[in-house]
């Protein structure tokens, strides 16, 4: 076997035992401590205990939308960075965030989610968030080809629109709705309908093996629009998928969990320091170490300040961004990766 | 004879820049250069080829089958192009090259095989890149990039190895070092290879055809020594200059001289 490959299973399996350890920590610790070892004891008897509950009710749909919601940034970070060939460029960048906040917005604001009933918000977050992706896409598309900097741009403005529009929404609203607004954009992990987390799951462990089948154009697109259709890839059409899977599962994510932010743009720098440039690992990796991140940032989230619950996007957005200006003072990790 | 690439009144371009009326054919296993002005369109022409750009009139021909009829996958199975700068950045110079086994992989083939391994180690050590292997692609020097490119293209194992302007940002010595690779390829392997080159002794040098493009359309085709006439070059390039045969190769090399040297003999030439 090639050392390269050799190489990429050992990140993935070292990815791999990170997440089952994060995942236990997360059961683990809490408002009531329960030690590694006994988690699977009281899971092994089952319904009648109180720490049972605990586990299976509030530990455990956390856990799961955690490493749904965390991989399902990561990934679609990493996937718009390769279409942009631009290191800046995250989910939220493209106005995903900022449509589906307004949608949320304007659904608290007119009461919708007191008429029909909560599981409104994420649909209203979701409409919002494709809302802005189908505005961004045809904009940005003439003939059928699409003009990657018209696209960013597009975004980008459309963003600062639905910024806009959202305070103009929140400065004539009751105060009570703007503190629903608020809450919800500073995002969370805690969901009671639990179809809902399984269906973020699903949606974000299906675009990741969707995702693969755009790897040869990803690593192609690494040369150039151009230089990468002299290799025989049709770009046009791989760009369009590659952007419609990742605003999926940005505007998924957006919908459950709110705006979670840093997760799309510092996880997949991080692994591009530490595995490389080519998606074949690229894109794994950075699913999984968004999912353990995310994990993590939320053991944090509920254990800092407990009883009480700090919004999960400030713990991502300060331990994110200092673990990332320290990862870049290191310029070591670059040398090591020179070496391969 | 068969030839390679066949284009017969092909037109195309942008809307303020038009190529038309071209026509020329490449023998197979021809070392042909393009040569022309800046903006004459040149890099238009091969925008065509490589099909980034669309035809208006015209077709083009490669080994006798319409281009048209090419998918992009198949034509990057018959063509490989180097271009004049590669930014390849952070990836190996073995991934690199590995790339140009992508249009023989299907959407489902994460992996390479052997096969593709021993196939880029092949041209990687007949351009002599095989010693930086595991280097980053950025770590390289303008030369090593090109030959490095030259490595990658063969490795889609073309029948026509297109390059444009090889070696416009290099010194001397990785000039030649470039171009005795490309000839060597050319007359071992019987290679096809098609150029856009500035430099006109180069080009004299090592092509056995010249296409000299101004202003949209060919001026003149054919051998160095047909093409590179002092009256074709002044007349296409409005410069001044000399043509005499290059001692050790017979061929065409191309004189430039100064406006002082021009004035200098204009006087002279007046007092007598």
């Amino acid at each position: 076997m090639q050392k390269k490959y050799l190489q990429w299973s050992l990140y993935l399996a070292g990815l791999l035992v990170l997440l089952a350890a994060s995942v236990v920590l997360s059961l683990s610790v809490g408002e009531m401590n329960l030690g590694f070892m006994d988690i699977f004891s009281i899971l092994r008897k089952g319904h009648e205990s109180m720490e049972y509950t605990i586990l299976s009710q509030i530990r455990f749909p956390r856990v799961l939308l955690g490493i749904a919601v965390g991989g399902a940034l990561s990934l679609s970070g990493i996937l718009l960075q390769g279409v942009y060939r631009n290191p800046l460029v995250e989910p939220y960048t493209l106005g995903i965030s900022g449509g589906a906040s307004l949608g949320v917005a304007f659904a608290i604001v007119f009461g919708l989610h007191l008429l029909v009933g909560s599981f409104v918000l994420p649909i209203a977050g979701f409409a919002g968030s494709f809302l802005i992706i189908f505005l961004v896409y045809t904009i940005s598309t003439r003939n059928g080809r699409v003009n990657i900097q018209t696209m960013l741009l597009t975004g980008v403005m459309i963003s600062f629109i639905a910024s806009s529009a959202m305070m103009l929404l929140m400065a004539t609203t009751s105060s009570e709705n703007l503190h629903g607004i608020i809450f919800w954009i500073m995002g969370s992990l805690d969901e009671p309908d639990m179809s809902l987390i399984y269906i973020t799951l699903i949606i974000a462990l299906v675009s990741l093996v969707v995702s693969y089948l755009f790897v040869q154009p990803l690593n192609a697109l690494r040369l150039g629009e151009e230089k990468a259709k002299h290799l025989g890839i049709n770009t046009d059409t791989a760009i369009k998928l590659i952007f419609l899977v990742a605003s999926l599962l940005a505007g998924v994510s957006v919908a459950v969990a709110g705006v979670i932010g840093f997760v799309g743009l510092i996880i997949p720098h991080l692994m591009r320091l530490l595995v490389g440039s080519d998606y074949r690992i690229l894109l794994v990796t950075s699913f999984l170490s968004g999912s353990i991140f995310l994990v993590l940032s939320d053991v944090i989230a509920r254990t800092i300040i407990s009883p009480n619950e700090l919004p999960i996007g400030v713990i991502t957005g300060i331990a994110g961004g200092i673990a990332f200006l320290l990862m870049m003072s290191h310029t070591s990790i670059r040398s090591l990766n020179k070496s391969r | 004879m068969i030839n390679i690439l066949n284009i017969q009144n092909l037109g195309c371009g942008y809307p303020k820049f038009q190529l038309s009326e071209i026509n020329f054919e490449i023998p197979k296993g021809s070392f042909a250069g393009i040569i022309g002005p800046n903006g004459s369109g040149k890099t238009t022409l091969f925008r065509a080829i490589t099909g980034i750009l669309g035809l208006k009139t015209g077709k083009i021909l490669l080994s006798d089958k319409n281009l048209k009829s090419f998918s992009l996958r198949e034509r990057a199975q018959n063509i490989a192009i180097v271009s004049q700068f590669i930014e390849a950045g952070d990836m190996s110079v073995e991934d690199y090259v590995l790339m140009g086994r992508i249009p023989y992989h299907s959407r489902f083939n994460f992996f390479e095989t052997n096969e593709d391994f021993s196939i880029a180690r092949k041209y990687m050590e007949m351009t002599d890149t095989w010693r930086f292997k595991d280097q980053l692609m950025s770590e390289l020097s303008g030369g090593e990039q090109q030959l490095a490119g030259i490595a990658r293209a063969l490795t889609q194992q073309p029948q026509l190895l297109l390059l444009d302007e090889p070696t416009s940002h290099l010194d001397i010595t990785h000039q030649v070092h470039i171009l005795n690779v490309l000839q060597q390829l050319n007359q071992e392997m019987g290679l096809s290879v098609l150029m856009v080159i500035h430099d006109l002794n180069l080009a004299s040098e090592y092509c056995d055809r010249l296409i000299l493009v101004n202003q949209g359309k060919i001026h003149t085709q054919g051998t160095p020594e047909e093409v590179l006439t002092f009256q074709n070059i002044e007349d296409v390039y409005k410069t001044v200059v000399v043509t005499q045969n290059n001692p050790l190769s017979g061929k065409p090399a191309v004189f430039l001289a100064s406006r002082k040297v021009l004035k200098d003999i204009q006087e002279k030439l007046s007092k007598l």
